[in-house]
C-alpha cells in the first residue's frame, strides 16, 4: 500500500532533490515527449473555449453562451446545491476527520495502520458499487421499516432539495484525501510537544483543540478543504444512481438539447476547479519556504 | 476514534456487506416472493454482461499500461532536464491539477475537440481534407485516449517521489564498478522503482475500472462496459429483478478489485524480500 500513499491530490510538491543530468544524448527525445504531451493536454482546452466562443453566423468571437449561464433553466438551483454539499461535505469531514488525526498521532498511533487502510478503500473501491450499496439500504426504509422512525430518517435523508445522504458518501469519498492532507501537516509539526506544553501550561483540552491544534494545522485544514469542495463539485456517479440533480448531472441533462452551453459550464466548472487547486499548491509552497526559512 | 470507525462502518462497510448479500436474493415476477438465489450471479457471467466485464477489464488494462508507460516517461523526461527546476515545478502542478480534472467535463471538453461536431473534426476533414482516418471519440479508442487526459497526469504524481528517491550516488557507485546503463538499469534502478511502479499501475487500473461519468457522457451505452450496465440495470423498471442483476455486478466489480488489490500486496511482499 505504500506507494498509493503518494497520492496526495494537487500540489504535492516535494521539495527538490539534485538530479544528476544525464550524460548522453542531445535530449531530443525529452522535448519531443514534452511537446506532444503538451499539445495533447493544451489543444482540449483551447479547442473547447474556441467552441463555445466562435461565432458560426457571423464569424468572430462572441461570449453569448456564457452570459446566458446563469439565466439557463435550472442552473441556478443545481449549482447552490451542488455549492451547498460541497460545504456541508467539507465541514462534516473536517469534524470527523480533525480529531481522529489528532488523536491516533498523540494517543493511539497503533491504530495509524487500521486508519491509513480504511481511508484509502475509497481509492481503490469503485465508488458506483458503493453507491449500489447505500441504494440497497436505502431500500430497507419502505420495504421493511415502514411506518417507523427510523423509516421517516431515511426519507429526511433523501430530500431532492438537500439530499443529505449525498453529503454522507462524499464524506467517505474525499476520505482519502482529507485524512491524507491532514496527516501530512499533523507529521509536519511538533504536535505532541505543543500540546503537552499547552497542557503544562493548564490548559484544558478543547482549548488545546482551538488554540493549539487548529492553528498549527491551518494550511492542511485548507488544503483538506478544498480538495473534498473540488470533489463535491465534480462528483457525478452517486447523485446520477441516487437520482439527485446536482451541477455535473444537470450539465448532462441539458446537454442534448444545448451541446454549446454544456460545453461553456464544463469549461467554467473547470476553471473554478483549477483555481482551487492552484491555490492549495500555493498554499502548500508558502508553508514549504516557510519551513526551509 | 469511536466516530471515526462507527462512520466507516456505516456508510462503507454495510453498505458493501449488504450489497454483497442481496445479490444473492432474488424476486419471483409473479408472486413478488423473495427468495435465496444465485440466479444474478450466473447471469452476470454470460452473455451482455460477460462481454461488459471484459469490455470493461481489456479497457482498464489498456488505460493502466498506456497511462504507466507515457507517464512514467514523462516523469523521466522531466526530472533529467538540465535547469529544470521551472519545467518541473510547471509539470508536477498541472498533473496535481489534471489529476483530478475527471469525469462530466473532460468528456464535454473531448466532445468539442473532436466529437461528431468538434473543433479538430472540424479542422482535420474540412480544411485539411484528411479525416479521421476510423478514428471515433465514441469507442474504445476514444475512451482510452480521454482517460489517459487524467491518468497520465496522475502515474506522473505518483511517481515522481519514487524516481527522486533514485539517489545519484547509486548510479555514480554503479558507474565506477564498470556497469553499463543496462545494467544499472537491470540491477539496481530496475528492481527499486518495481515495486512503487507497479502500484501507480494497479491504481491507473483502479481509475479507469470504476470510471462511469465520463463514459456516460461519452458513448451512453454503446460501448460495452460494466459500470454502463449497472446504471442501466438499476434505471430499468421494466424486469423485475434487475436491481438484483445491479447487485451481482457491482458484486462482481468489489472481487475484480480485490483481486487486483490481493495481487498488488503479493507483489509488493515479494519485491519486499527481494530487496531485503
Amino acid at each position: 500500500m505504500t506507494s498509493l500513499t503518494g497520492v496526495a491530490g494537487a500540489g504535492g510538491v516535494a521539495p527538490e532533490t539534485p538530479v544528476r543530468p544525464a550524460r548522453r544524448g542531445t535530449g531530443a527525445w525529452r522535448f519531443a515527449v514534452l511537446a506532444v504531451l503538451g499539445l495533447y493536454f493544451i489543444v482540449p482546452i483551447g479547442a473547447s473555449v474556441w467552441f463555445t466562443v466562435r461565432d458560426r453566423r457571423n464569424g468572430g468571437v462572441t461570449f453569448g453562451t456564457y452570459t446566458q449561464i446563469p439565466g439557463a433553466e435550472g442552473f441556478a438551483d443545481a449549482f447552490t446545491r451542488s455549492l451547498l454539499l460541497a460545504v456541508l461535505t467539507v465541514v462534516l469531514s473536517l469534524l470527523l476527520m480533525v480529531p481522529t488525526v489528532v488523536l491516533v498521532e498523540l494517543r493511539l498511533p497503533r491504530l495509524r495502520t487500521a486508519v491509513e487502510l480504511l481511508t484509502l478503500m475509497p481509492l481503490v473501491l469503485p465508488p458506483i458499487a458503493l453507491v449500489v450499496g447505500v441504494r440497497s439500504v436505502l431500500a430497507w426504509a419502505p420495504d421493511y421499516f415502514l411506518n417507523t422512525p427510523l423509516a421517516d430518517a431515511f426519507f429526511a435523508l433523501q430530500e431532492p432539495a438537500l439530499p443529505w445522504i449525498l453529503v454522507l458518501v462524499y464524506v467517505v469519498l474525499a476520505l482519502p484525501f482529507v485524512y491524507r492532507a491532514l496527516d501530512a501537516g499533523v507529521r509536519g509539526s511538533d504536535l505532541k510537544t505543543l500540546t503537552e506544553a499547552a497542557r503544562n501550561l493548564g490548559a484544558s483540552w478543547p482549548r488545546v483543540l482551538v488554540s493549539v491544534v487548529l492553528p498549527v494545522l491551518r494550511t492542511s485544514v485548507l488544503n483538506a478543504s478544498f480538495l473534498a469542495f473540488a470533489l463535491v463539485l465534480g462528483e457525478f456517479t452517486i447523485a446520477a444512481i441516487l437520482g439527485f440533480e446536482t451541477f455535473p448531472t444537470w450539465i448532462v441533462r441539458i446537454s442534448g438539447s444545448e451541446p454549446k452551453l454544456s460545453v461553456a459550464v464544463s469549461v467554467l466548472s473547470l476553471l473554478i476547479t483549477w483555481a482551487l487547486l492552484l491555490l492549495i499548491s500555493a498554499l502548500d509552497r508558502r508553508r514549504g519556504t516557510k519551513e526551509n526559512s | 476514534m469511536l466516530p471515526f470507525f462507527l462512520y466507516v462502518a456505516v456508510f462503507l462497510v454495510l453498505p458493501i456487506v449488504v450489497l454483497s448479500v442481496e445479490a444473492f436474493r432474488a424476486t419471483d415476477p409473479d408472486t413478488f416472493e423473495e427468495t435465496w438465489s444465485t440466479g444474478s450471479i450466473t447471469a452476470i457471467t454470460e452473455g451482455a454482461f460477460r462481454r461488459a466485464y471484459l469490455g470493461s477489464l481489456r479497457l482498464s488494462v489498456i488505460c493502466a499500461v498506456l497511462g504507466a508507460v507515457i507517464g512514467l516517461t514523462l516523469a523521466v523526461a522531466v526530472l533529467r532536464t538540465k535547469r529544470g527546476r521551472l519545467l518541473r515545478r510547471l509539470v508536477l502542478t498541472a498533473s496535481g491539477v489534471l489529476a483530478n480534472f475527471g469525469g462530466i467535463p473532460l468528456a464535454f471538453a473531448f466532445i468539442a475537440t473532436i466529437g461528431t461536431q468538434g473543433v479538430i473534426t472540424a479542422l482535420l476533414t474540412d480544411t485539411l481534407g484528411l479525416g479521421l482516418g476510423g478514428f471515433s471519440l465514441y469507442s474504445m479508442a476514444g475512451l482510452t485516449l480521454v482517460y489517459l487526459y487524467f491518468l497520465i497526469p496522475l502515474m506522473v504524481l505518483t511517481i515522481t517521489p519514487a524516481l527522486e528517491a533514485l539517489r545519484p550516488q547509486w548510479r555514480e557507485a554503479a558507474d565506477n564498478l564498470g556497469a553499463s546503463g543496462w545494467q544499472y538499469w537491470r540491477y539496481v534502478g530496475g528492481p527499486v522503482l518495481a515495486p512503487p511502479v507497479i502500484g501507480a499501475t494497479m491504481l491507473l487500473f483502479a481509475s479507469s475500472f470504476a470510471a462511469y461519468a465520463t463514459a456516460k457522457a461519452l458513448v451512453g451505452s454503446s460501448v460495452p462496459l460494466v459500470t454502463l450496465q449497472i446504471a442501466d440495470a438499476l434505471s430499468s423498471n421494466v424486469t423485475v429483478g434487475s436491481e438484483n442483476l445491479g447487485k451481482a455486478l457491482a458484486l462482481g466489480m468489489v472481487l475484480l478489485i480485490g483481486l487486483v488489490m490481493i495481487f498488488y500486496a503479493w507483489v509488493q511482499r515479494r519485491t519486499q524480500r527481494w530487496l531485503a
